[in-house]
């Protein structure tokens, strides 16, 4: 009668599944971003149809310009941009309620536009820093939330970003 | 005297049937953990350094706006003109309220332009921006 045959034991080989496994694996690795991104932080004011007049003390107000070729104006006194940050920070020790009004021209280059952002951040850094370790004996970076935004409340960013002006001429 | 080697009487085969496992172990890590690459670039820029920079987090909450040498302006896939960045910047903050607006700019653009981006954003109320810029050491 019918008598099945015995055969040999078959097996599949596994090994190519590895290497389908390694092809996936590649083409993920390929498409995906691993880039972090970095960047500087900032946060626009609000639309306003007609923009309204808020009158602030002139004493209160640090103004910052820069022209078309990167020269840099604090309070009509031409600063290199290292000395920004020195500076801004000495002048917001002695007085905490300074706003900063940053202007620029429409064809100030952008490159100038975020080193002096960056200049003006790390002031503000440098200050917050300084208030934590006062305070509370740590960095900012180690500080709790809570103290966090204390710290955020003691030293609010004041930076007002003007309009960019035509140049003259 | 004669030094013979004494060969092992067991077989020495190492199994590799749970190779696959590891790879495929692997493979789940980088689909969970990592974001898709979605558009093609079509301008060229070069970004600026700063040292004051923060990473970010959440990258999806990130949206780009990316400003060539050129002057031309991308958003997602396509080259959009200044005047119409306002509404698409609506429409994204609509999907999602918390958007960070990553602004990826040429350093060797004009504030005329990054200022007419940044007025349509106010328009459209998609006021966290972010300038990308690389850490400068």
């Amino acid at each position: 009668m019918f008598r099945k045959k015995k055969r040999p034991g078959a097996e599949i080989s596994s090994s190519g599944l590895a290497d389908i496994a390694f092809l996936m694996l590649l083409f993920f690795l390929v498409t995906t971003t691993i880039d972090i991104d970095t960047g500087i932080d900032l946060v626009l004011p609000p639309w306003v149809e007609t923009a309204e007049q808020v009158q602030v003390r002139s004493d209160n107000i640090a103004n910052l310009l820069v022209n078309e070729v990167g020269d840099v104006l604090l309070d009509e006194k031409i600063i290199g941009i290292p000395q920004i940050k020195p500076e801004i920070i000495a002048r917001i020790k002695a007085n905490p309620k300074l706003i900063i009004s940053y202007k620029t021209v429409r064809d100030t280059p952008y490159n100038i536009y975020i080193n002096v952002m960056d200049q003006l951040k790390l002031a503000y850094i440098d200050l917050r820093n300084e208030y934590a370790r006062q305070k509370f004996g740590t960095t900012v970076d180690q500080a709790t939330e809570d103290q966090v935004q204390e710290i955020r409340q003691a030293i609010p960013q004041r930076i007002s970003l003007a309009e960019p002006t035509q140049a003259e001429g | 005297m004669k030094f013979q080697k004494k060969l092992a009487l067991a077989q020495q085969n190492i199994p590799t049937s749970s190779l696959p496992d590891i790879i495929f172990m692997l493979l789940i890590f980088f689909m969970v953990s990592t974001v898709l690459r979605e558009v093609d670039v079509l301008v060229d820029y070069t970004l600026p350094e700063a040292i004051a920079v923060e990473k970010i987090d959440n990258k999806r909450l990130l949206s780009y706006i990316w400003i060539g040498s050129d002057e031309r302006v991308q958003i997602d896939d396509s080259i959009v003109p200044v005047d119409a960045v306002s509404n698409i910047a609506y429409q994204k903050r609509m999907n999602n309220p918390n958007i960070i607006m990553s602004l990826r700019i040429d350093k060797g653009s004009r504030m005329g332009i990054v200022s007419d981006v940044q007025q349509e954003l106010r328009r459209a109320d998609a006021l966290r921006i972010n300038y990308s810029a690389l850490v400068k050491f």
